[in-house]
């Protein structure tokens, strides 16, 4: 038996798991899904053909929640992940000066909220967050006197971006290990040149942690556009003390239209939705990337 | 340099106001789980309770008076051990099967099959679940069971663990391989003689991700689990939220943050446990790209 085919033998041997898996769960799913994106299908009957009726409801807006579930959705990204991606990137720098005393502490405090699960971390922050007997503003009396905001109901967003930049750590971690491969000869010799600490960050640490911070923003709105647990049980714990229509997630709409109304088939039309624009985000982030840095590799 | 130590108490300041803020939730959970209920309510929280109410937590996990029991303890401990556990055998023997076979074995369809396998990867979670949640309830018959929770982890399709695993398989000299394979040895016999032993840290971080994944895992369980004797912790949460809220006493926060510390301390031991391969996944997440 000559090599190459021994090769192929082993190959396919030692892969059988992920094909046999890659089958049952990946592709035949991503193939009746795009299927089902044209059917009306409710589990129980059998799927009815309807062709482009789901995109033509949903685009038009019949699908009462569709533009709602956008528009909180964007709002979101635009606001979470830049805010998340700088306080990351602000904590790493801080955590990679040198010769800080307790450094290993500060760094597992600040990394480890984003591990925690998220029902739990969102259930303490919904306690945190009351208007009536939060801590939040108990400390906003106690700092500026008078009654806090209603956080519950004037700033439902707000509140889930508070919850998102706290679990910030991933993000963090990720900024240091990048901050940890800059040269430090090219620090120093911008210092020599008389470069101030801003101008060393923005024309030495910016460039070379540049892929991080390129990985970092493509992931952040990847998921940003993917926010589920957060905003469900948020909203079952606010309920009707929290404006509603403020968490609910384009992945939350897609959830209730399978899971709740049984509408498997527009629910599937909405997944496809979404999957094209995460790829479209993603493409018009690596063209930006291509014009705006050109040298990278 | 002068001027960069005159920066130093400064950063200091930073880093303690930043681990104040980090742990103001976390304090919050933990005082507001020894409060009464009456202090709870209260307009003006304390940190410190007035009194230490340690029996909250086993009126959380066991009350036998309870009519109703919204966090059913036992059975969520025992489910999500179990799901943990076998999520985390397969995904070690799995995906590492796998990511032997990418590293190692050259043909033709060795790179169009990786392509393939990473770009899944891309993939929104919620675009497969709902043709999958179709065929596991009405082909497999396995709504209200754990089996979706963890059977898909024996078929190796997680492929950032696959790609992880892929790019340290390469590092193993090929010399060491082929002596093996002078010696007699077959090739499963290489794989788990000679390239599991050498990839334990690697390994110990496919484990680590995959514990804390499966263990916070919402989506899932909040899909395929009906009957509270099957719940997980996570949705075993969610479902005390929801009891709680019918309460004529409102939401018994007291309770429901003690049962909140169950489920995050083991999530908080096992991170001190294994605090470096936390660091090294994560950390090889962004940097190899």
């Amino acid at each position: 038996m000559n090599e190459q085919s021994r090769n192929t033998r082993y190959f396919f041997l030692f892969i059988s798991p992920w094909l046999v898996g890659f089958s049952v769960f990946i592709l035949g799913p991503i193939i009746s899904s795009i299927y089902l994106s044209f059917t009306k299908y409710s589990i129980s009957d059998p799927p009815r053909w309807v062709g482009l009726d789901n995109y033509a409801v949903i685009f038009k807006g019949w699908e009462p929640s569709f533009y709602n579930s956008v528009e909180v959705t964007i709002a979101y990204s635009v606001l979470a992940v830049p805010l998340g991606v700088s306080v990351a990137l602000f904590a790493a720098l801080m955590l990679n000066v040198p010769k800080i005393k307790g450094m290993s502490y500060y760094r597992t405090i600040f990394f480890l909220p984003s591990l925690l699960p998220a029902v739990a971390t969102t259930i303490t922050w919904a306690f945190v967050f009351n208007p009536k007997y939060g801590y939040l503003n108990a400390v906003y009396t106690a700092l500026l006197g008078g009654d806090g905001p209603d956080w519950f109901m004037q700033h439902t967003l707000g509140c889930l971006i508070m919850i998102a930049v706290w679990g910030f750590g991933n993000t963090m971690m990720i900024f240091l290990a990048g901050l940890q491969e800059v040269p430090k000869s090219l620090v120093e010799a911008a210092t020599v040149d008389g470069a101030n600490a801003w101008q060393r960050f923005w024309h030495v640490t910016v460039p070379a942690i540049f892929p991080v911070l390129f990985f970092n923003i493509v992931v952040g709105i990847i998921g940003s556009f993917q926010v589920f647990t957060q905003a469900f049980v948020f909203r079952s714990i606010g309920g009707a003390q929290i404006n509603e229509k403020a968490v609910f997630f384009y992945v939350l709409n897609i959830y209730e239209n399978a899971f709740q109304y049984g509408r498997f088939g527009l629910a599937c039309a909405l997944a496809w939705i979404l999957m094209v624009a995460i790829l479209m985000m993603t493409l018009v982030q690596f063209y930006l990337k291509k014009r705006w840095a050109p040298d990278d590799e | 340099m002068n001027k960069s130590k005159a920066f130093r108490p400064f950063i200091y300041g930073l880093l303690l106001l930043g681990c104040a803020l980090m742990l103001l939730p976390v304090m919050a959970m933990f005082s507001t789980a020894l409060k009464s209920m009456p202090e709870v309510y209260a307009p003006e929280p304390t940190l410190i309770p007035a009194s230490f109410h340690f029996d909250n937590f086993y009126r959380a996990l066991f009350d036998p008076t309870a009519s109703y029991r919204p966090f059913n303890f036992l059975p969520a401990l025992k489910n999500t051990i179990s799901v943990t556990l076998l999520n985390i055998i397969g995904n070690l023997v799995s995906c590492s099967l796998v990511a032997w076979g990418f590293a190692r074995y050259k043909c033709r369809w060795n790179k169009p099959l990786f392509v393939v396998m990473l770009s899944a990867m891309m993939l929104p979670s919620i675009i497969l679940s709902i043709p999958t949640f179709v065929l596991f309830v009405k082909y497999f018959g396995w709504y209200d069971t754990l089996y979706p929770l963890w059977v898909p982890a024996f078929f190796g399709i997680n492929s950032f663990f696959i790609f992880l695993l892929h790019s340290f398989f390469r590092g193993i000299p090929e010399s060491l391989v082929e002596a093996a394979r002078i010696d007699g040895c077959s090739e499963i016999g290489i794989f788990c003689r000679i390239v599991v032993p050498l990839s334990k840290p690697v390994l110990m971080v496919v484990a680590v991700f995959t514990f804390i994944w499966t263990w916070n895992d919402f989506f899932t369980p909040l899909l395929y689990l009906e009957d509270d004797s099957k719940f997980t912790f996570a949705i075993a949460l969610q479902n005390f939220v929801r009891g709680s809220q019918g309460s004529v006493f409102g939401t018994q926060w007291n309770l429901l943050m003690a049962a909140n510390i169950v489920v995050t301390v083991p999530i908080v031991i096992l991170f001190f446990a294994a605090q470096r391969y936390f660091v090294e996944g994560i950390s090889l997440t962004g940097v190899k790209q």
